[in-house]
C-alpha cells in the first residue's frame, strides 16, 4: 500500500504494475457534528481543513462541497500565482501566499507544479512607468521582490511581444516580479484534499447547505442535503456565492457577482515563458506546461451567476490577445468559460466573523483568489480555532465598510474592478 | 451579443448599458445618520441568484431606469422608467 508519493513509490509502483496506490482522500458519510465545518470544497475551503488539522491540531473537521472538489473557481482561473501588491496589508496577506505556495509541494507530499517563471505588468507611457516605479518602490519597502523594467529587459522575457512602431499599446518598460508564475490549479485542491484526509478531516462532496441552524443567536451548524449537520465553529468559503450563503444566514454583504471568463488555445510548441499582463488591453496571457496559449481578461459588466460568459468581453479580451500578440492570429481557441466571483469595492478580500456570530468569512477575493489560496486558508484555520483574528486578517474584516478603512487595491495596484 | 431593452430607446447592444445597482437602494435622509445605515447604503448588496431588481443606465441616451432580470440565465423580464416607477 503507497501512502507517500515519491520517486522510490513511484519506481515500486512501476515494479508492482501500479497496483498499490490509494485513492488520494476518502469519501466518509457526514458525522452529526464537528469541531469545525467549512462550507465550499474549493482550494480556499480545503486549505483551512488541511490548516485546521495541522496548524491547530483540529482534526474532527468537515469540509461540505455542493458539487466536486475543485469544481468552482480552483478549476477555472488562469493559474497565476503573484504578490505585486501596493498596500503594505495586501503585501502581508498575498506574501504569505506566496511564501507558503514556494513551499506548498513538499509539505502537502503532492506537485502542484509551481513555475516561477516571472511576471511582467506593462507600462504603455511615460505616465504608466512613473506609476511602475512608485508601485515597485512600494513593493520593495515592503519586502517583496520587484524590478522596473526597461522595453529592452521586456523584449528579453517576452520578444513575441507586438513591439512594432505602430502597435496601438507600445511598451515603455514594465513592473517585473521574478517570484510570480503558474501553478497547477487542480493539483493545488487535490493537494490539499488529500493532506487534509489524511490527517483526519472528511471531505464531503455533493453536500449542499440549505440553511443554517441558529440557537441563541449564535450559528450552530448547517442543514445539508446529506441532512443536519453541527459544528462548534462554522466556516464559510464559497466565492461567487458568497452572498447566496449570507441570504440564508440572513445578512448581506458588500458583493456582487460578476462573470470572469478565460479561455485557451490549442497547445503549440514553447513561445512564451512568462506571464505578460497589459493594462491597456486588460489582457494576461502565459504558456501552459502542456502548451496551450491561457488567456485571461476583465470581468463580464453584468452581474451574473451563469458560469458562461458573454460575448462582447470574449471579443474585447481576444482583440486585446491580437494587439499584444500578432503572431497568436494562427492559433484556434480550443475552450472558453467562466467563473462567478465574488467583486467588493475596495478590491480586496473579507476575512472574519460575519453578521451571524460563529459563521466566519472568506470571501472578496475578486479576480485574484487562487493565488491566496495557501493564506486565505491559513487565516480562516486560524479565526475558526481561536475565534479571533490575527494581525495579518484584522485589516480585512467586514467592519472595514462602516469604519471606512478600506484597503482600495483598485486604485493602489491598479485591479481592473 | 444580448439585446437590453431601453425603455426610451427599444432594444439596443448589452454594451451600450451600464450598472447602477439595486432597485429601491434609497439614500438615508438627514443629518442624523448612524453609521450602519451609511455603510449598509453605500456598501451592502442584495446580490440576488436568480430574480432581480437592478437600476441600469443606457449610456447612448443617459437615462436610468429599472430593470427586472434573472442572474441566472440572463432572461430579462421587464424594463421600467424611473419617473414610471416610483408611481407605480
Amino acid at each position: 500500500m503507497t501512502r507517500r508519493y515519491s520517486a522510490l513509490s513511484l519506481f515500486k509502483e512501476g515494479l508492482a504494475g501500479q497496483t498499490g496506490w490509494k485513492q488520494a482522500w476518502r469519501s466518509p458519510e457526514p458525522k452529526p457534528s464537528y469541531d469545525a465545518i467549512v462550507i465550499g470544497g474549493g482550494g480556499h475551503g480545503l486549505a483551512t481543513a488541511y490548516y485546521l488539522a495541522r496548524n491547530h491540531n483540529i482534526a474532527r473537521v468537515a469540509v461540505l462541497e455542493k458539487g466536486w472538489i475543485g469544481g468552482g473557481n480552483t478549476g477555472r482561473n488562469t493559474t497565476v500565482v503573484r504578490s505585486n501588491y501596493y498596500y503594505p496589508q495586501s503585501v502581508e496577506l498575498y506574501g504569505l501566499a506566496h511564501r507558503l505556495y514556494e513551499g506548498l509541494s513538499k509539505d502537502l507530499n503532492y506537485n502542484v507544479m509551481l513555475s516561477q517563471r516571472g511576471m511582467v505588468n506593462l507600462c504603455h507611457s511615460t505616465a504608466e512607468m512613473e506609476v511602475g516605479a512608485r508601485t515597485v518602490n512600494a513593493m520593495q519597502i515592503s519586502g517583496i521582490d520587484a524590478e522596473l523594467f526597461s522595453p529592452e529587459d521586456v523584449r528579453r522575457v517576452a520578444p513575441i511581444y507586438n513591439f512594432s512602431p505602430y502597435a496601438r499599446f507600445p511598451v515603455f518598460g514594465g513592473i517585473w516580479q521574478g517570484r510570480a508564475g503558474t501553478a497547477r490549479h487542480d493539483a493545488v485542491a487535490w493537494g490539499y484534499a488529500r493532506a487534509a484526509s489524511r490527517l483526519g478531516v472528511d471531505i464531503i462532496q455533493n453536500c449542499e447547505i440549505t440553511d443554517f441552524i441558529i440557537g441563541g443567536g449564535r450559528c450552530r451548524g448547517v442543514q445539508t442535503t446529506r441532512g443536519a449537520i453541527r459544528g462548534e465553529r462554522i466556516g464559510m468559503a464559497v466565492a461567487g456565492h458568497s452572498s447566496v450563503l449570507a441570504g440564508k444566514a440572513g445578512f448581506r454583504l458588500p458583493i456582487n457577482s460578476y462573470a470572469l471568463q478565460a479561455c485557451v488555445s490549442e497547445p503549440v510548441k514553447p513561445i512564451l515563458d512568462t506571464v505578460v499582463l497589459s493594462p491597456g488591453t486588460g489582457v494576461y496571457v502565459s504558456q501552459s506546461d502542456k502548451g496551450e496559449i491561457v488567456i485571461g481578461g476583465g470581468l463580464d459588466r453584468i452581474p451574473s451567476y451563469a458560469q458562461r460568459g458573454n460575448l462582447p468581453t470574449l471579443e474585447t479580451v481576444i482583440a486585446g490577445v491580437l494587439e499584444m500578440f500578432p503572431i497568436f492570429g494562427q492559433l484556434k481557441l480550443m475552450r472558453q468559460w467562466a467563473g462567478i466571483v465574488d467583486v467588493v469595492p475596495d478590491s480586496s478580500p473579507i476575512i472574519g466573523e460575519s453578521p451571524l456570530p460563529n459563521l466566519f468569512l472568506n470571501c472578496g477575493w475578486g479576480t485574484g483568489g487562487f493565488k491566496a489560496i495557501p493564506a486565505g486558508g491559513t487565516l480562516l484555520a486560524n479565526l475558526l480555532a481561536t475565534g479571533k483574528h490575527n494581525e495579518i486578517s484584522r485589516p480585512f474584516d467586514l467592519d472595514r465598510f462602516a469604519t471606512g478603512r478600506l484597503i482600495d487595491e483598485a486604485a493602489g495596484s491598479g485591479i481592473a474592478h | 451579443m444580448q439585446l437590453f431593452p431601453c425603455p426610451f430607446c427599444g432594444p439596443r447592444d448589452e454594451t451600450e448599458f451600464h450598472y447602477g445597482g439595486d432597485a429601491g437602494n434609497a439614500r438615508p435622509d438627514g443629518g442624523d445618520v448612524p453609521i450602519d445605515r451609511w455603510a449598509n447604503y453605500l456598501y451592502l448588496r442584495s446580490n440576488p441568484k436568480g430574480a432581480a431588481r437592478e437600476i441600469w443606465v443606457h449610456m447612448n441616451c443617459g437615462e436610468f431606469f429599472v430593470m427586472e432580470r434573472d442572474t441566472l440565465t440572463h432572461e430579462v423580464l421587464s424594463s421600467t422608467a424611473l419617473g414610471e416607477e416610483h408611481t407605480a
